[in-house]
């Protein structure tokens, strides 16, 4: 294991690997979302209260569920970078950011989209949406408190610390609808139990996840790439693997 | 299938589109950039190497 991750916490081997993974998560991720697109926008039934417009859900939660994973990833891995001081995990962090604020916007705009015909309103101040809003000015703090250094060490280590310190952020998006009242609709798919919606209409939310999730994988392996070149400007291996 | 009820989306294609019009942006830029991110490093570095 050890042994495993020091393997790979070496720039070159990460460099190599992530250039031989991404084609498989870009090809796999277009497929996906391709096909889930299809099944949502023609093969899916029409919602017997909301019509077509509830066809909005599957590009709204995949990227709300997109918007809390990718700052999970970048919490842990700038936790990582900041504990055992690995480089590379603080690397990753910055590859995850703007991902996960592209992410974030998507879901309140689209959020904001679905609203209008659904509530009424393209805006309310209730807990899910402001908790949300809060998530993408943690992003873009993130990306500001990075670009602010021109150390990159010192950069790492306080950017580290906010991100870190927003992650309290996501448990409360996610509860958010149970513990105040709210517009928002409550989970009806992370139902254990018994998930609140037709099965029919589950598959291409989970096709459209899963293709988002590739997606980000995708992204977050040529950022990666382009933030170890960056750091590692002066290196030997550099000027063979390239 | 009827083409033009699908693209009405039972009254709702202003929202419908718009939003599905939305990701697929908010996706290709994504795209767009992060390539371009790689792209940018790859270049300077060989530039680096070739003053070396």
């Amino acid at each position: 294991m050890w042994l495993w991750i020091h393997k790979f916490g070496s720039p070159p081997h990460a460099y190599r690997l992530l250039g031989k993974l991404a084609p498989w998560f870009g090809w796999s991720a277009l497929a996906l979302i391709l096909l889930a697109t299809w099944w949502g926008l023609v093969r899916a039934p029409a919602d017997y209260q909301q019509g077509d417009a509830f066809r909005i859900l599957y590009v709204h939660a995949p990227s709300a569920w997109m918007s809390m994973f990718t700052y999970v990833v970048m919490a842990a891995t700038a936790a990582i970078g900041l504990i055992w001081r690995i480089k590379l995990a603080h690397a990753a962090a910055a590859a995850a950011a703007p991902i996960g604020a592209s992410f974030t916007f998507l879901a309140l705009a689209t959020g904001s989209i679905w609203g209008k015909p659904m509530w009424g309103t393209w805006w309310v101040w209730d807990a899910r949406l402001t908790s949300e809003l809060i998530l993408l000015f943690l992003y873009l703090g993130y990306m500001a408190l990075r670009s602010s250094f021109d150390d990159p060490q010192r950069a790492d280590r306080a950017s580290a610390v906010l991100a870190i310190v927003g992650v309290i952020n996501v448990p409360i998006i996610h509860y958010s609808v149970e513990w105040w009242t709210t517009l928002h609709q409550p989970a009806s798919v992370t139902k254990l139990d018994k998930p609140s919606i037709a099965i029919e209409m589950l598959y291409p939310l989970f096709i459209m996840i899963v293709g988002f999730q590739l997606y980000f994988g995708w992204a977050i392996c040529r950022r990666l790439r382009g933030e170890i070149l960056r750091r590692e400007r002066s290196a030997k291996w550099l000027q063979e693997s390239i | 299938m009827d083409l033009q009820e699908f693209f009405r989306m039972g009254g709702y294609a202003g929202y419908v589109w718009t939003a599905y019009g939305m990701t697929a942006l908010v996706l290709l830029l994504n795209w767009w950039s992060a390539r371009r991110c790689e792209a940018q490093e790859q270049a300077s570095a060989r530039r680096r190497s070739g003053t070396d």
